[in-house]
């Protein structure tokens, strides 16, 4: 009954060009942002903050960049790990090297780094499609991570390349509690989830989407593909630079080049595909199941075996049921918990008189 | 100039064993149109699995632990678990996501891949085993005497059975009624279908010959560093190659294996001393991207021409 | 709209040629295509007057779909010349087709399936669209205001093609016969100079292609535009076309007003399979 949009007449194209155009979806909104910013802040432990909301933020970010990539432009990457890993040395180095530089800046430049490097390795996305393209985009994968090991100036001549970030500062006000972290992260993400919602419901997401669907059609209509396909792979590439930085400056602190491995990256893929391919909100439904997923994961099998846990089933569990979910989900609902959610909201809209 | 032919065998001999991994990609990419990332964890399966039986047979059997029956015993089981697992794969995961997009089914496989090596290692367990096939991994003396050149007796063996299989393989799909069934299927599934080519049962024997070849290419890859996890990284190996020979190839894998093979054992040591080394992981790729803005349709593919 | 239109198929309007028909627009001359070894057109021409509708007819095979492919720049010829608006086209791609005014529909519907029909019909706005990337990012200003300036040429696509309950449905799920409708949509958002539809009507029943015709006929009419039409229902081409060309094996068999055509013997051969 609370969930009708009967009533609400479009006056304009504005209004019916809004993210939101129930308003129950709006009100809905601000309330889970109130949440996240205000509630959440005041109840969380350290752990929550730390080990769970902080990591599925910037989870979200990357399946954000890979999204645009794959789901909205149709370009599958499999090297998104290494583009993290881009945008994390990228805003390191740009600290270390420039005196007073600001954070923000630097994340921000972390990003164009990866941005670039990222156009360089979407190139052949020109001549080649499919499945050959993802096969290039390792290339990426093994080359960043090792290019990032080989070469001591990235990491300041530390050995096999560890960095550790520096403190986080802005404006001379230092970031260095769980709670600060978290609301940092959490402002970036946020809005750089509403540009990349603006993106795509523009003429930029509507060339990606066109590629995607068709791209000879694309052409014939006055759609640059080639255009089209680097402004995604930078865009994408761009958040997941962000996403790499905010995991080394607000999550881990510590990190490697080979902390940027192919088993990231193909965490990233399961995320947009359990999220919903081509959703900006399924990238962080997906995020937020693969972060919690093995959690709870553990917490089920303590419980169940009390301590006398054999050895590896942990792991080999989540292994099968991540394959399977993956499998699960490509069958049955392919566009992942984002479509469910719409179902659900669909099925509200009529409560409780279906008929 | 002996230290380069050297680099240079080593380079070939190993070549063909990514020739044999990346075969089983082209079969199954024939038949079904489906690049099964997968292949790799199918590898390691059947490595592991071979393995696995071949410890635990003797205490259910009270059968010599060493004997050839064990090790024959395990083979055929072995390959009885990847022609059932083929088969599953096929019907379970492949049959409901037919007529889907091509990246859709390639991301179906990864999955695959992480449901394979979690069942694989919840069977048998995570240790690295090591597998012998008593061929001894030491320099063939009638060549280094004559040409004074070291090449390994082992990798001598298993390209010879690489190459064997190839060849039969080939010769398999080229004059049997199956064979040009496949051909068929690979060429158009809608017209194999209406002249009664009962497609699912090729699939199957696709799927299975695809595991005959992932035991065999885990077997020799097991001998000669452990039967582990890694083994599903075979599959990293293959892609640079299947990319360089085109995904439907036969002949294309071999060439494209070979030239991989070598090049990649030949950069790592002349070139990798210039850039720090370990370049192994990234240069095929790299090598076989450079050649795909070439020729995009790879070695043997063939020319697509767009309709509309 | 245009209700009184709706009848118009079936009775023989005989189009006065000179009643709105300009100067030639386009022009083709000598046109050879192959590939490979396949000769796909050969020494071909023709040309195309403003607002005239110019059918291309012709056996299946013929070359009609390549002779499309041609004009919007997807396949380049190997041999001859083509004039557009007086100049002499060399390089030729679909982009720079469409940016002098070329649209077009396919013969397998070619929309963009997981879009909604609205942005389906945006994507035609796409050249005329000047905002840039950093731009669409904010979504304010001045990249709001073209998007909203857009949606309301769009909405006029939409109300002429009376699709206006189906503009937020994802194309994928609509029938056949609005797939083809939407397309044509498409390619009328970028409001061309020069239509190129293949096959418009095909595998559509009566009533749907009453509708494409009324459609294509308000088209010519209401904007002025040029219409290059292949079609294989002859009633519907001997109807709405100023003037036909024939193509059998990619050779040019006849060329003329439809009355022409249709007495042509070597037209009536290629159609009826006779040796000639």
């Amino acid at each position: 009954m609370l969930y009708r949009e009967a009533g609400q007449f479009k006056a304009s194209y504005q209004e019916d060009q809004q993210i939101f155009p129930i308003r129950q979806d709006k009100l809905g909104f601000i309330a889970i942002l109130g949440f996240f910013f205000v509630v959440l802040p005041l109840i969380a432990s350290e752990y929550w903050l730390q080990a769970i909301l902080i990591p599925v933020l910037i989870f979200s970010l990357a399946a954000i960049g890979l999204n645009i990539l794959t789901g909205y432009a149709g370009q599958l990457s499999l090297g998104s790990a290494a583009f993290m890993a881009v945008g994390a040395f990228g805003a390191y180095n740009f600290i270390l090297r420039i005196d007073g530089m600001p954070f923000i800046v630097a994340l921000l430049l972390g990003g164009l780094c990866a941005a670039a490097v990222g156009v360089a390795f979407g190139l052949p996305s020109l001549r080649i499609k499919g499945f050959y393209l993802a096969v290039a985009t390792l290339a990426a994968q093994f080359f960043i991570v090792w290019a990032l090991v080989k070469f001591p100036w990235f990491s300041n001549n530390s050995s096999s390349g560890v960095i550790t970030a520096q403190h986080v500062e802005i404006l001379g006000f230092a970031f260095d509690t769980p709670v600060l972290k978290y609301l940092l992260t959490l402002a970036i993400v946020a809005v750089l989830a509403l540009v990349a919602k603006n993106l795509v419901r523009s003429t930029t997401g509507r060339g990606w989407m066109a590629v995607r669907d068709m791209d000879v059609a694309a052409e014939v209509i006055g759609i640059r593909p080639m255009r089209a396909k680097l402004t995604a792979f930078a865009v994408s590439s761009f958040y997941c630079g962000v996403a790499g930085a905010l995991y080394a400056y607000t999550y881990l602190g510590t990190v490697e080049p080979e902390g940027f491995n192919l088993d990231l990256s193909f965490k990233i893929l399961f995320m947009i595909i359990i999220g919903g391919v081509g959703s900006i909100m399924g990238s962080f439904l997906g995020a937020a199941f693969i972060v919690l997923l093995p959690i709870f994961l553990n917490v089920a099998m303590h419980a169940l075996f009390a301590g006398s846990m054999p050895a590896g089933l942990g792991s080999n569990l989540e292994l099968i049921i991540f394959g399977g979910l993956i499998i699960f989900f490509l069958i049955v609902e392919p566009h992942g918990l984002a479509r469910l959610w719409q179902i659900g909201k669909e099925k509200m809209r009529l409560w409780p008189f279906p008929h | 100039m002996g230290f380069f032919f050297e680099v240079l065998i080593g380079g070939l001999l190993s070549g063909v064993l990514y020739a044999l991994v990346a075969l089983g990609f082209v079969l199954i990419y024939k038949a079904s149109g489906v690049f099964n990332f997968a292949q790799g964890a199918m590898v390691f399966f059947a490595a592991l699995t071979f393995v696995g039986f071949r410890e635990v047979l003797p205490g259910w059997t009270g059968l010599e632990a060493d004997g050839n029956f064990v090790f024959w015993l395990a083979f055929v089981l072995a390959l009885a678990s990847m022609v059932v697992l083929g088969i599953l794969t096929e019907k379970i995961v492949l049959r409901p996501l037919v007529n889907q997009p091509h990246i859709t089914l390639f991301m179906a496989t990864i999955g695959l891949t992480f449901l394979i090596e979690g069942i694989a290692q919840g069977i048998w367990g995570a240790n690295v085993r090591g597998l012998d096939l008593g061929i001894a991994d030491e320099p063939v003396e009638w060549i280094m005497e004559s040409a004074d050149i070291l090449v390994s007796k082992f990798d001598l063996f298993a390209a010879t059975i690489a190459g064997a299989l190839v060849a039969s393989l080939a010769l398999f799909f080229q004059y049997t009624k199956v064979g040009r069934a496949l051909r068929a299927v690979a060429d158009d599934h809608q017209a194999a279908l209406s002249i009664g080519i009962p497609l699912q049962h090729i699939w199957a024997i696709v799927w299975a010959v695809a595991g005959f070849v992932a035991l065999v290419a885990g077997l020799i890859w097991g001998a000669r560093s452990g039967v582990q996890f890694a083994l599903t990284f075979t599959a990293l190996k293959a892609l640079p190659v299947l990319i360089l020979g085109g995904f439907t190839s036969v002949p294309g894998a071999i060439v494209g294996g070979l030239i991989i093979g070598a090049s990649e054992k030949l950069a790592e040591v002349f070139i990798g001393p210039f850039v720090g080394g370990g370049i192994e992981g990234w240069f095929p790729y790299v090598l076989a991207l450079a050649f795909l803005l070439v020729r995009p349709e790879g070695l043997f593919g063939e020319r697509h021409i767009d309709r509309v | 709209m245009m209700m009184n239109d709706m009848a118009s198929l079936g009775d023989t309007q005989t189009q006065a040629p000179d009643r709105h028909i300009g100067d030639v627009i386009l022009d083709l001359q000598g046109i050879s295509l192959s590939f490979g070894g396949v000769k796909a057109l050969t020494n071909i021409s023709f040309d195309v007057r403003e607002h005239e509708i110019r059918s291309i007819i012709g056996p299946n095979g013929a070359g009609k779909s390549s002779m499309l492919n041609v004009i919007n720049g997807v396949y380049r010829p190997q041999e001859g010349e083509i004039t557009f608006h007086g100049k002499v086209r060399k390089d030729m791609d679909p982009h720079r087709a469409a940016t002098q005014g070329i649209a077009r529909t396919f013969q397998n519907i070619a929309l963009f399936k997981g879009m909604s029909v609205l942005d389906n019909i945006m994507t035609g706005r796409n050249l005329k669209m000047k905002c840039n990337l950093f731009e669409h990012a904010l979504y304010w200003g001045r990249a709001q205001k073209e998007e909203i300036e857009h949606r309301k040429k769009v909405e006029e696509v939409i109300d002429f093609l009376e699709i206006q309950s189906i503009r937020k449905t994802p194309v994928g799920r609509l029938p056949y016969g609005l797939q083809k409708r939407v397309e044509l949509g498409r390619a009328l958002a970028a409001e061309p100079t020069l239509l190129l539809l293949d096959e418009p009507m095909a595998g559509m029943n009566v009533e749907e292609k009453q509708d494409m015709c009324r459609f294509i006929l308000d088209v010519n009419d209401q904007f002025g535009t040029t219409i290059v039409l292949i079609e294989h229902d002859m009633g519907v081409v001997m109807d709405i076309s100023d003037r036909v060309v024939v193509l059998d094996y990619g050779k040019k068999i006849g060329d003329g007003v439809p009355d022409e055509v249709k007495n042509n013997p070597e037209v009536i051969a290629a159609y009826l399979g006779t040796s000639h």
